[in-house]
């Protein structure tokens, strides 16, 4: 499984902590995020957003990033801590 | 040589993070630091100032440790540094409470003071928290990143 975390406003946007994805089908971040949209096509808008950030298993990644089954995928809004 | 980073709910005492930072060791001749504490009003340009009574402080587990320490290392690769400490508090504040301590010693001072400075700007831009500002009116709302805060991390340049 992928386990994908939704942080900060989005957790409000999305109305959900996280999700867990089966692995075997998706090779890349664009992958997830198609799958996610289309499970719930109201999220698009939120996981769309250009200044979106993304890691995977706690490191940043650009938008062309692989993922594989075990991977832990975050996405949150630009940090503003300090 | 010390590096170390701290992530917590609990207050920091200025003088003992001092005292831990520069311990005892005489071949740091330099040492700053910074603290970060909530103010008790927005600047916000667009909208008149609100008061604020509190802020909430999330972060994501794991990565926000991460991240300070490569903060850190990225640091140590710059400049010729004895020791860095950071402190940052998650959950609850109150108006006028402290948020962040950033101290580093170094031989001289022109490593310390840009040292302090750099890891403020790389904190503000890649360290994952996230503040949520509560109002007199008992609304609040997510801060949002500030422009000025990418052009202040921009002018180290590429990292």
């Amino acid at each position: 499984m992928i386990k994908v975390l939704f942080l900060a406003q989005l957790r409000e946007k999305l109305g959900v902590e996280g999700v867990e994805v089966p692995g075997d089908t998706i090779k890349t971040l664009a992958d997830l995020k198609f799958f996610l949209v289309k499970k719930n096509p109201q999220w698009n808008l939120y996981l769309s957003e250009q200044q979106l950030l993304t890691a995977i298993n706690h490191t940043y990644v650009k938008a062309d990033a692989a993922v594989k089954d075990g991977d832990e995928v975050a996405f949150f809004p630009p940090v503003t801590g300090g | 040589m010390s590096f170390s980073i701290s992530i917590q709910a609990a207050d920091f005492d200025v003088g003992h993070e001092y005292i831990a930072l520069v311990n005892n060791d005489s071949t740091a001749g330099a040492v700053v630091f910074f603290v970060g504490r909530v103010r008790d009003r927005t600047n916000d340009q667009q909208q008149p100032t609100k008061q604020i009574v509190g802020l909430e402080l999330e972060h994501y587990p794991g990565m926000t440790e991460k991240q300070l320490m490569e903060i850190i290392e990225t640091a140590k690769a710059r400049w010729l540094l004895n020791a860095v400490r950071i402190v940052h508090r998650v959950g609850r504040l109150g108006a006028g409470e402290q948020i962040v301590f950033v101290g580093v010693s170094s031989a001289h001072r022109a490593q310390a003071f840009s040292a302090a400075e750099f890891l403020m700007d790389f904190l503000k831009t890649r360290a994952p928290f996230w503040k949520k500002e509560f109002y007199s009116d008992e609304s609040y709302s997510w801060v949002a990143a500030k422009e000025k805060d990418e052009d202040a991390a921009k002018r180290w340049g590429s990292n």
